[in-house]
């Protein structure tokens, strides 16, 4: 239960409701989010559901829990669920996945074209964006199986640690709009028959542009531009109905997301911002999950009264020292505590209505999926 | 004592939620000491200085936001990779007017959406034009430059600028630009340091970035470890704790005869709790602490500031650098 005048997220609504087909747990760097999404899956495994939970870049240790540290792309079952459900677990490889979007939709001679020109192996493997877009890519994908097959009725997915939490809202739009661009089309213009599409820009000078751009990249760059922008012309209507269909998932009344923040004020700032975002674009927003949360086991003995009574005991024999010391750590805890519950504060004046649930700090990092159990209790309480 | 008065630019990397901009920034300060000039550079467009200091955004251009003890100035720069392009190609192809008609086009966003190395190496580009100010004995010289650079999972492609220009160009100016910013950042007049906490997971991805850094041949300075705790409990406090030995009833009825209101019960219970979760918790710092010295860095402790930061801790910090002999 959470103390901070929010009213309380419950989080199994959400992952053991039937009607939920996708959680999204999404939040800045740091804050657990990872670790929330593999919990909040495992416990709706062993609540019957059957579970995909979709980890970005997971701790060495977190993907060793759910058998997934070696990195191929594919959902595999997670040994030692408990109940009827399942749990898979998959660990995004973007760079395959991009490679799997291009061999979809090309026939084989086409696609090892565009896989072997160094334009593309630079945009699969580290273009801004690529990591959001790829991990709604296949987040498109597992639904779409989902729907086919019946494999999995829940697919968690965790966002990836980007600049800004919200990348994977814009980046499929972003890089759907790129490759459409008027720029890329006059890039591949001589490969495409000169002239369509240029329009405006030609009359600002089609030479002037592309001559500074071969100033800045050199021309042998423009030419893998315009090699691959030919070559992957066919697939390109389709990065764009990609992104829209994703986009209009991420809407669906089906969908869920659940913003993850540690009491501190850079994520409690991003976790505002990222709310005021799902809330401006219609996304179904469950609430926050706050994690690490400092518990004060006696709030009755307040800081004042502990630092008092551990100055008069400061000077005495070895048990006073002692006593002493652990009124300050409890002092020290209560102060914690205080200053947590004012950057919760910040979020819940900001943001009055907004379910939250919160999780007490655990002394160590998730090592094995009894780890994971106890965090989906905690969540859930 | 850590002497980097040979180092002219200091990278600072490390975990998210780890505190580099405010380690950074007590770096500035610090190394501004007595009568220095020195530059904080921000390079993410969070504006996470201007954050720090409490000042308004900051534009694309040299500020000073502070003094330093004995009349030093930090001052500080906001680098937005587009703004550095017309800047390139005003410097480098008298493109001045023409570069900015291209950023109305859109066509510098899409330049660098392009190449993302690009992006990259003018944002290190621009730190390296500033290094060499010093190389040149301009007026406007820095003593040192602190980057706020991109997190430990990034930072060895941010820095490693050749390899990400020549996967892309294998010649021409852009690459003839990387490998001028290489010859800066690869070389002993740059120190690359990575923040910390004393948590498994800062610890591995610092153990991780430091290994990837080595491996490129990037030269690594320190480690800063943030948010230290004072013990408040001694080694033979904490063995009794460990062993249950602590006599807690007595302790309990000592702090209710010292003035705390609550039944001896109620109190040894919880104070119990908290001083296994203390002691659990020094417990897995000492470790992580342990793995931190098999690197074999330099490491310098700052302390946790518990009402969060401002510019006044900034000063503070920056104290705790110098009682660590970074100089």
């Amino acid at each position: 239960m959470n103390n901070i005048n929010a009213p309380q997220l419950y989080l199994d609504d959400v992952v053991l409701n039937p009607e939920i087909h996708i959680v999204v747990c999404t939040g800045s760097g740091g804050v657990g989010k990872t670790t929330t999404a593999a919990a909040i899956a495992l416990r709706a495994a062993e609540h019957g559901r059957k579970v995909c939970v979709l980890t970005i870049d997971p701790a060495r240790r977190l993907a060793q829990a759910l058998g997934i540290e070696h990195l191929d792309n594919t959902p595999r079952a997670v040994e030692g669920i408990q109940g009827s459900g399942s749990l898979d677990a998959m660990m995004l490889d973007m760079k395959r996945t991009f490679d799997e979007v291009v061999e979809g939709h090309s026939d084989p001679e086409r696609a090892q074209q565009i896989l072997n020109n160094p334009f593309y192996q630079s945009l699969s493997s580290s273009f801004a964006g690529t990591q959001e877009y790829m991990a709604m890519e296949k987040l498109g994908q597992l639904h779409a199986q989902a729907q086919a097959d019946g494999r999995w009725d829940l697919i968690v997915v965790d966002t990836p640690p980007s600049r800004s939490a919200l990348d994977f809202l814009d980046a499929p739009a972003r890089l759907g709009s790129f490759l459409d661009g008027k720029f890329i089309r006059i890039l591949s213009a001589p490969a495409r028959g000169a002239g369509r599409g240029i329009g405006k820009i030609a009359a600002m000078g089609f030479g002037f542009f592309t001559s500074a751009l071969s100033k800045i990249l050199g021309s042998q760059v423009l030419n893998d531009v315009g090699a691959f922008v030919a070559a992957i012309d066919s697939t390109f209507g389709g990065f764009r109905e990609r992104a829209d269909a994703t986009y209009a998932l991420l809407k669906d009344s089906h969908t869920s997301f659940i913003v993850i923040a540690a009491p501190e004020a850079d994520a409690i700032r991003e976790a505002s911002f990222f709310v005021e975002r799902l809330n401006s674009d219609h996304m179904p927003l469950a609430g926050l999950v706050l994690n690490r949360v400092t518990e004060v086991t006696m709030p009755e003995v307040t800081r004042e009264q502990a630092l008092a009574a551990a100055q008069e005991l400061a000077a005495g024999d070895a048990a006073s020292k002692f006593t002493a010391a652990l009124l300050e750590l409890h002092a020290q805890r209560v102060s914690q505590a205080e200053r947590q519950l004012e950057f919760a504060h910040r979020f819940t004046s900001a943001h009055p209505g907004i379910r939250v649930t919160t999780v007490r700090a655990l002394a160590q990092d998730v090592h094995d999926l009894d780890g994971l159990r106890e965090i989906g209790t905690l969540l859930t309480a | 004592m850590v002497n980097w008065s040979g180092t002219a630019l200091h990278v600072v990397s490390g975990k998210g939620g780890a505190g580099k901009t405010t380690v950074a920034a007590a770096l500035a300060m610090n190394l501004a000491r007595d009568g220095k000039r020195t530059l904080l550079m921000e390079v993410e467009g969070r504006q996470g200085i201007a954050q720090l200091f409490d000042t308004a955004p900051l534009p694309y251009e040299e500020r000073r936001i502070a003094i330093a003890p004995g009349d030093g100035e930090v001052w500080a720069l906001a680098v937005d990779a587009d703004e550095a392009l017309v800047d390139y190609l005003a410097t480098f192809y008298n493109l001045g007017r023409a570069g900015s008609a291209l950023r109305k086009m859109g066509a510098i966003d899409f330049a660098t959406t392009l190449a993302p190395g690009l992006r990259d190496v003018l944002l290190t580009g621009k730190a390296c034009e500033l290094v060499r100010r010093k190389t040149k004995r301009a007026d406007n010289a820095y003593d040192a430059i602190v980057i706020d650079a991109p997190p430990t999972g990034r930072i060895e492609q941010f820095l490693n600028v050749t390899s990400q220009v020549s996967a892309l160009a294998k010649t021409g100016p852009i690459h003839r630009h990387a490998e001028m910013v290489m010859g800066v950042i690869g070389s002993p007049q740059t120190a690359v340091h990575l923040v910390t906490l004393l948590e498994e997971m800062p610890v591995q991805e610092t153990i991780d970035g430091i290994a990837q850094l080595r491996a490129a041949e990037l030269p690594v300075g320190a480690i800063f470890i943030n948010m230290v705790r004072d013990a408040l409990l001694d080694e033979k406090q904490m063995t009794k704790v460990r062993k249950g030995t602590l006599g807690i009833k007595k302790l309990s009825d000592i702090a209710v005869a010292a003035g705390i209101h609550q039944a001896p019960s109620v109190l040894a219970v919880a104070l119990l709790q908290e001083a296994h979760d203390h002691v659990d918790r020094s417990d897995l710092e000492a470790r992580e602490s342990q793995r931190i010295d098999e690197l074999d860095l330099p490491t310098i402790s700052l302390p946790l500031i518990s009402r969060g930061i401002d510019l006044g801790s900034l000063y503070l910090l920056a104290d705790a650098m110098f009682e660590q002999g970074v100089r």
